[in-house]
């Protein structure tokens, strides 16, 4: 047996970055921008329901599908939310976070050859997750010229015989770019026209600073065709509790639930009930998105100051400047220097595909101080690399 | 004032409230405005007594420094015209006397009194507002151990460590 590995795995691009991750991990005393969740513990209150839930012993599997009550309270929320209604029974179901609903939702409707159209710089999961059904992912750039927005023209041009789904991502991880309404709609006569289907990913939709986040299936025609994807990670601090849901088109998300229960069985319960407490507490959401408001100012304004060209972020809490007037080839190359030299990590925007590079991805889910001293750092470090 | 301009004191003030110590540059980046309008802003916020100060929050047992606190329930008669104010007044002007709060309840007044030994501070109570004419009754309650204060925390949380890089 000289394989033990299968083929699919093995085709998987190893993260030759790993290396330096691992060396970020380690640095002692270094400030990490590279963080991609609130440091935020989860609101007490939210704690507190999951340890009270402890002492009356619900440590049992739940439905499948996931808490009725849960459910319920998640339908009137996107409700009230987003003004579109979810049945809590057969159009939402409880994962094991956001990335489980990618995987379920990718697994439940893409046959081997049908092509998924990927807007980059995007979240890291979404080419694998495809690749792993025998689905192709197809890239379609998005530019800072563009404000990092999936532009309608771009994505038209992308769409083949073969197209079965776009994967949407904004609030976006990692360029922080966001959609206006216009923005959407024009991506949404696209869907409609070529009869696809969207993957919407809006675990950041809660948090945008500059109006509220459109629900991409709250759109016109949009709730049969879109599976919309959301957690409690981001917008509840909740990132280790891994909950999430998924909410569509009774087929799919029946097809979703097939795949979930032989795969996961259900959320557990202890996660579930802390969300329950999480959805009664909106005022903890709004209280941390005026905090990270004033720290994406500090951290926008700082970069300029330092010299680094940044578009101003909508949404999320990522800043993602170019490195363009500076001396390095590649974000890589700009990455490791600076935390060798100045023990400040920002994670290269190739990661994140290849129109990432170029760019670095700041997170300013970080303490205002340590925001002010990587800056500070950051600084130096330019003064020492800049292209004259 | 406008709505826009409303809002932009609110937001200077509650992120004065958490950190005093900020630059004028650093809250103007925040709240998207000059430096200079900013610095005209707090000027007015303290000119007009909204600011009435800043301060340090200090953990006393921390630094070794040795008080006692005590809170005092006062039972008053209300004056005629004046009501509690001139008692409640009288009582404020003692530097021994960290705050003073009319309560709803049994009791009228809530006052907090600091001193070096309990000693003093009981003496302070028995010599100089159990006398005060008004004050019917007292109850005095030391203050054994403070947990959080001004919505600070006193003993840091214990936070898990967050992984320097995640996607």
């Amino acid at each position: 047996m000289s394989d033990r590995v299968a083929d699919r795995v093995k085709g998987l691009k190893g993260s030759g970055i790993r290396e330096f991750f691992d060396i970020a991990q380690q640095t002692e005393g270094a400030i990490s921008l590279g963080v991609g969740e609130p440091d935020f513990v989860t609101p007490w209150s939210i704690r507190e329901a999951c340890i009270f839930s402890l002492e009356k012993g619900y440590t049992s599997y739940t439905s499948n599908w996931g808490l009725l009550e849960l459910r319920e309270m998640i339908s009137d929320r996107v409700y009230t939310d987003d003004s579109v209604y979810y049945d809590p029974e057969g159009e939402i179901l409880i994962t094991t976070g956001v990335s489980e609903a990618f995987d379920l939702a990718v697994r439940a409707i893409a046959n081997p050859g049908d092509e998924m159209i990927i807007h980059e710089p995007s979240y890291v999961s979404y080419k694998p997750c495809t690749l792993f059904t025998g689905g192709m992912p197809v890239c379609v750039d998005t530019v800072v010229e563009d404000e990092f927005k999936l532009r309608a023209e771009k994505l038209e041009q992308k769409i083949t015989d073969k197209t079965k789904a776009i994967i949407l991502s904004y609030p976006n991880n990692p360029t922080g770019a966001a959609l206006s309404i216009k923005d959407v709609e024009e991506i949404a006569d696209v869907v409609t026209e070529h009869d696809l289907l969207v993957i919407s990913d809006e675990v950041y939709g809660k948090l945008t600073y500059d109006g509220k986040h459109t629900c991409f299936s709250s759109l016109n025609g949009m709730k049969d065709r879109t599976i919309l994807l959301n957690g409690f990670s981001k917008a509840y601090a909740m990132t280790g509790w891994r909950l999430g849901y998924a909410a569509g088109n009774k087929d799919i998300i029946e097809a979703m639930m097939k795949i979930h229960q032989y795969i996961m069985l259900c959320a557990p319960i202890t996660a579930q009930m802390a969300a329950i407490e999480a959805l009664r507490c909106g005022d903890e959401v709004e209280r941390m998105v005026s905090e990270y408001n004033r720290r994406r100012r500090l951290m926008v304004e700082g970069l300029r100051e330092i010299g680094l060209s940044c578009f101003e972020p909508k949404g999320a809490f990522y800043t993602f400047p170019s490195i363009e007037n500076t001396g390095f080839k590649t974000s890589e190359e700009f990455a490791k220097r600076l935390l060798l030299e100045e023990k400040v990590v920002v994670i290269p925007g190739s990661v994140f595909g290849a129109p990432g590079e170029g760019f670095v991805r700041c997170s300013y889910a970080v303490s205002q101080y340590e925001i002010k001293e990587a800056l500070k750092r950051m600084g130096r470090f330019l003064e020492r690399h800049r292209v004259v | 004032m406008n709505e826009k301009e409303k809002q932009k004191k609110d937001e200077i003030l509650r992120i004065l409230e958490e950190n005093a110590r900020l630059s004028d540059n650093e809250i103007a980046k925040m709240v998207d405005m000059d430096e200079g309008g900013v610095k005209a802003i707090i000027l007015e916020l303290e000119n007009s007594g909204i600011i009435r100060k800043y301060k340090a929050l200090i953990n006393h047992d921390k630094a070794g420094i040795e008080t006692v606190q005590a809170v005092i329930d006062v039972k008053v008669s209300p004056e005629r015209n004046t009501g509690y104010d001139s008692i409640a007044e009288r009582i404020s002007r003692f530097p021994e006397v960290k705050s003073v709060r009319l309560i709803s309840g049994e009791y009228d007044l809530s006052v907090l009194i600091q001193g070096k030994t309990m000693h003093e501070v009981a003496y302070f109570v028995a010599e100089k507002i159990a006398p005060l004419e008004g004050v019917r009754n007292t109850v005095t309650h030391f203050l054994l151990k403070t947990y959080k204060e001004n919505g600070e925390m006193y003993e840091e949380e214990e936070k898990g460590e967050r992984l320097a890089v995640t996607l």
